[in-house]
C-alpha cells in the first residue's frame, strides 16, 4: 500500500515511456504524416548503418577515457585529505568544474581547441610547436571531447572519494600503523579495501555519464567533422529531431538502454557476488 | 457568502473565461525571435488589432530550433490558429497529410498580380494554395571590392581564386561546423550547370545521386578545392566565425544569405558588395536561391475565420513593406517599397531578374536526406577522394526515402 504512489509514478514516467518508446520503435514516422507498421526494419537498418557503428565506438572510446577520472579523481583526493589551513577553499576549487554547468564547460573547451584562434595552438606556438586542429579532424575530434568532459568528471570522482575518506574507521588504519605498514602499503591494504563501495558508486556514476554523454558533443561539435564524433545519444537526437526519424531514432535509444542496462547489471552482478563473499 | 453564491460566481467566471477564449481569440505561433523580426511582427500585429478590435492576438515566439521541433507537435494535436513556416517543399511535407487548410480564396486575381511570379508555385500544391509567403531573401557572393572583381563566369572564379591564394589569402570565406553553408555551394554548381528543372528533380528524389551530371557537380566543386579556395578549419567553424575574415581582409568571398548583412561592421561595409553566383553553362538559365517565409493555417485550427483576415492582412502591400523595412529584408508583394538600403536594393533587383527560385539544400529536399547529403558534402570538401563512397551513401538515403 505504502508503495503505491511510488510504484504509479514509476510506472508513468518510467515504464510507460520505455514501452512508448520500444512500440515506436516499431514503425517508420516522420512525426507528421501517419505512422506506418515496419517490424524489425528499423533495427535492421541500425545494424547496416555505419554511423550507427561510429557512434557505438565513441561511446566505447568515452568509457575507457573515463576510466582516468576515478583514478586521477582518487589521487587529489588523498592529496586534499589533510588538515591544513584553507584546505576547504583549496578542495571548493578542485570541485568547480563539475558545479560549473556542462555547457559553460563545452563552451570553455570548444574556444580552447578552437584551431584558428584557441588558446591551445597560442600555447603550442610559444614553445614552438606546429598547431594543431583536434575539431577539424576525424580522429582527434573525439579526444578533444573526452578530455572535455573528464575536467568535471575527475572533480565529481574526486568529491566522491573524499566523503568516502571521511568515513575511513581510524582504529583500521592505525592498527596498519602498527604492524608497521606505511606509505604505499598502508593505503593498499589499509585505505582502498575500506572505500569499496565508493568504488561502486564511482564506477556507476561512469559508465552512465560515458554511455548518455550528450552535452559536449552538442556544444563542441555537433558531431563532425561529418559524423566522426557523434555518440549514441547525440546520434538518436539528431536522426529524431533534425532527420524527423522518429521510429529510427526510437530504436537507437532501446539500443542504447540495452547496452546501458547491460554494463550497469554487470556492475551490480560484481558487487553482489563480492558482498555475499 | 453560502455555498451557492459561492458556486454562482465560479459558474459566471468560467462562463467568461470560456467566451474570452471563443471570441475572437487569435494564437499565433511565431519562430521571430531575431529582434529585428521580433519588433517587426509586434508592430504588425498591433496593427492588425486596430484594424480589428474584435480579434484578439496572442503572438508566442519561439526561438527557430526549438519550433522546428515543436511544429509537428503543434500541427498533429493542439495547433494554434496560425503557424509560421517556409515555402516550398518544407510547405507540402505538411500539406500531404492534410495538417494545412487550404487559403485558394485569398488569393484574388488583384492580389495575384501584386507578387514575385514564383511565389504562387511554392507556396501551391496542385493550383491551390496553402499559405501566404511574407519575405525572401537571396544567397549570393558577397565579396570584398578592394580585393577581387565580381566573378562572371566560373573561369574567372577559378582565376581568382589562384590569384588571391597566390597572394597568401584564403580566397572564399566557409564554415561548415552547421553543414548548410556548404550545401549553397553544391545548389549553385547544379544550378548554373543542369539547371532548375534538373535541380528540382533531384530535390524530389527523382534522380540518383550517382547520375553523371551530379557527378559533374562535383568534379566543378573540385577544382575549386584544388586551388585551395575555401577557408582552412572550416569544418570547426560556424558560419558567423567565418565571416571574421571576410572582414578582417584575409578573404575575399563568402556563399551566403542576406542575413549577414545586419552582421558587418561598418568600417568593412563599404568594401563589401554582393553580386549573382558566376554563370557556368550557358542556357542553363538563371535561377537564384532564395529562400521564402510564410505564414500557414492548421487544419485542425479552432479560429480559421479569424486566422484568413490575418493571413490576408499578410499579403497586403502596405504591411509587406512595414514587416520587410524594419527586418531590412525583401517582401514578396512587389508594389511593397522595401527600405532605402543598398544591400536591400542590390538583392530586390538580383530577385527580381531571377526565372526561378529555388529554396536552399536543407528546405527543397527531405530533412531526412538533407541531414545524411550535408554531412557528405563537408566530407567531400575534406577528403575529395572518398567521392564514390559519399555519392553511394546518399544514393542508399535516397533510395530507402523515396523508393526507387
Amino acid at each position: 500500500m505504502l508503495l503505491a504512489p511510488a510504484g504509479l509514478l514509476f510506472c508513468l514516467f518510467v515504464l510507460y515511456p520505455l514501452a512508448a518508446n520500444l512500440w515506436l520503435s516499431l514503425h517508420h514516422w516522420d512525426g507528421a504524416g501517419p505512422r506506418t507498421w515496419a517490424g524489425l526494419e528499423n533495427y535492421r537498418r541500425l545494424f547496416a548503418d555505419p554511423v550507427f557503428f561510429i557512434a557505438a565506438g565513441n561511446n566505447l572510446r568515452w568509457l575507457a577515457g573515463y576510466a582516468l577520472a576515478p583514478v586521477v579523481g582518487l589521487a587529489l583526493a588523498v592529496l586534499l585529505n589533510q588538515a591544513l589551513y584553507g584546505m576547504r577553499l583549496v578542495r571548493s576549487l578542485f570541485f568547480m568544474p563539475f558545479v560549473v554547468s556542462q555547457v559553460v564547460v563545452g563552451l570553455v573547451f570548444a574556444w580552447f581547441f578552437h584551431t584558428r584562434f584557441g588558446l591551445l595552438n597560442e600555447l603550442l606556438a610559444q614553445v614552438g610547436l606546429p598547431p594543431v586542429a583536434l575539431l577539424d579532424s576525424e580522429r582527434g575530434a573525439i579526444f578533444a571531447l573526452i578530455l572535455a568532459s573528464l575536467w568535471p568528471q575527475t572533480a565529481y570522482c574526486m568529491i566522491l572519494y573524499l566523503t568516502g575518506l571521511a568515513t575511513l574507521r581510524p582504529d583500521l588504519v592505525e592498527a596498519a600503523r602498527m604492524d608497521g605498514a606505511s606509505g604505499w602499503r598502508l593505503f593498499r591494504h589499509a585505505v582502498l579495501p575500506q572505500l569499496r563501495p565508493v568504488h561502486f558508486i564511482v564506477g556507476m556514476v561512469c559508465v552512465v555519464a560515458a554511455l548518455r554523454s550528450f552535452d559536449y558533443v552538442v556544444i563542441m561539435t555537433a558531431g563532425g567533422p561529418f559524423s566522426s564524433s557523434t555518440v549514441l545519444a547525440y546520434y538518436m537526437y539528431e536522426q529524431t529531431f533534425v532527420a524527423a526519424r522518429y521510429g529510427y531514432g526510437a530504436a537507437i535509444a532501446t539500443v542504447l538502454l540495452a547496452l546501458m542496462s547491460a554494463l550497469v547489471g554487470a556492475l551490480l552482478w560484481r558487487l553482489l557476488k563480492n558482498e555475499a563473499r | 457568502m453560502g455555498a451557492s453564491s459561492m458556486r454562482r460566481i465560479v459558474l459566471a467566471a468560467l462562463a467568461f473565461a470560456a467566451l474570452g477564449a471563443r471570441a475572437g481569440t487569435l494564437v499565433v505561433n511565431a519562430n521571430t525571435s531575431d529582434p529585428a523580426p521580433r519588433a517587426a511582427w509586434e508592430a504588425a500585429v498591433q496593427h492588425f488589432q486596430r484594424e480589428h478590435p474584435e480579434v484578439e492576438v496572442r503572438l508566442n515566439v519561439y526561438d527557430h530550433e526549438s519550433y522546428k521541433k515543436a511544429i509537428r507537435n503543434w500541427l498533429t494535436a493542439a495547433p494554434p490558429d496560425v503557424v509560421f513556416w517556409f515555402a516550398g517543399n518544407r510547405m507540402r511535407q505538411f500539406v500531404a497529410p492534410g495538417l494545412l487548410a487550404e487559403v485558394s480564396e485569398l488569393y484574388t486575381p488583384e492580389v495575384r498580380a501584386q507578387l514575385h511570379p514564383s511565389a504562387l508555385g511554392l507556396i501551391g500544391v496542385g493550383g491551390r494554395q496553402y499559405g501566404v509567403p511574407y519575405t525572401y531573401y537571396p544567397v549570393g557572393l558577397y565579396y570584398r571590392r578592394d580585393l577581387v572583381a565580381a566573378p562572371r563566369t566560373w573561369s574567372e572564379l577559378l582565376a581568382a581564386c589562384e590569384r588571391l591564394a597566390a597572394q597568401g589569402l584564403e580566397p572564399i570565406a566557409i564554415g561548415t561546423r552547421e553543414l548548410w553553408p556548404a550545401a549553397a555551394w553544391f545548389d549553385y554548381i547544379n544550378l548554373r550547370l543542369n539547371g532548375y528543372a534538373f535541380h528540382m528533380r533531384l530535390m524530389d528524389g527523382r534522380v540518383p545521386y550517382t547520375d553523371e551530371r551530379v557527378r559533374a557537380v562535383f568534379a566543378h566543386w573540385r577544382e575549386l578545392l584544388e586551388r585551395r579556395c575555401f577557408s582552412r578549419n572550416h569544418a570547426s567553424s560556424t558560419w558567423q566565425e567565418s565571416q571574421a575574415l571576410l572582414y578582417q581582409g584575409k578573404s575575399a568571398m563568402m556563399l551566403i544569405g542576406h542575413y549577414i548583412v545586419p552582421q558587418m561592421p561598418e568600417a568593412a561595409k563599404a568594401q563589401m558588395d554582393f553580386t549573382a553566383f558566376p554563370a557556368i553553362r550557358a542556357g542553363a538559365g538563371r535561377a537564384e536561391e532564395a529562400p521564402m517565409n510564410t505564414l500557414h493555417i492548421p487544419a485542425r485550427a479552432r479560429n480559421k475565420e479569424d486566422a484568413r483576415k490575418f493571413l490576408a492582412f499578410v499579403l497586403r502591400a502596405d504591411v509587406q513593406q512595414a514587416l520587410n523595412q524594419a527586418m531590412l529584408q525583401i517582401p514578396v508583394n512587389l508594389q511593397a517599397r522595401p527600405a532605402d538600403e543598398r544591400f536591400v536594393r542590390l538583392g530586390r533587383t538580383h530577385l527580381a531578374q531571377a526565372e526561378h527560385l529555388s529554396q536552399y539544400f536543407d528546405r527543397d529536399t527531405t530533412e531526412d536526406l538533407a541531414q545524411v547529403a550535408m554531412k557528405g558534402f563537408q566530407e567531400f570538401m575534406l577528403h575529395p577522394q572518398r567521392l564514390d563512397g559519399i555519392l553511394q551513401t546518399i544514393e542508399q538515403s535516397r533510395q530507402r526515402i523515396y523508393g526507387r
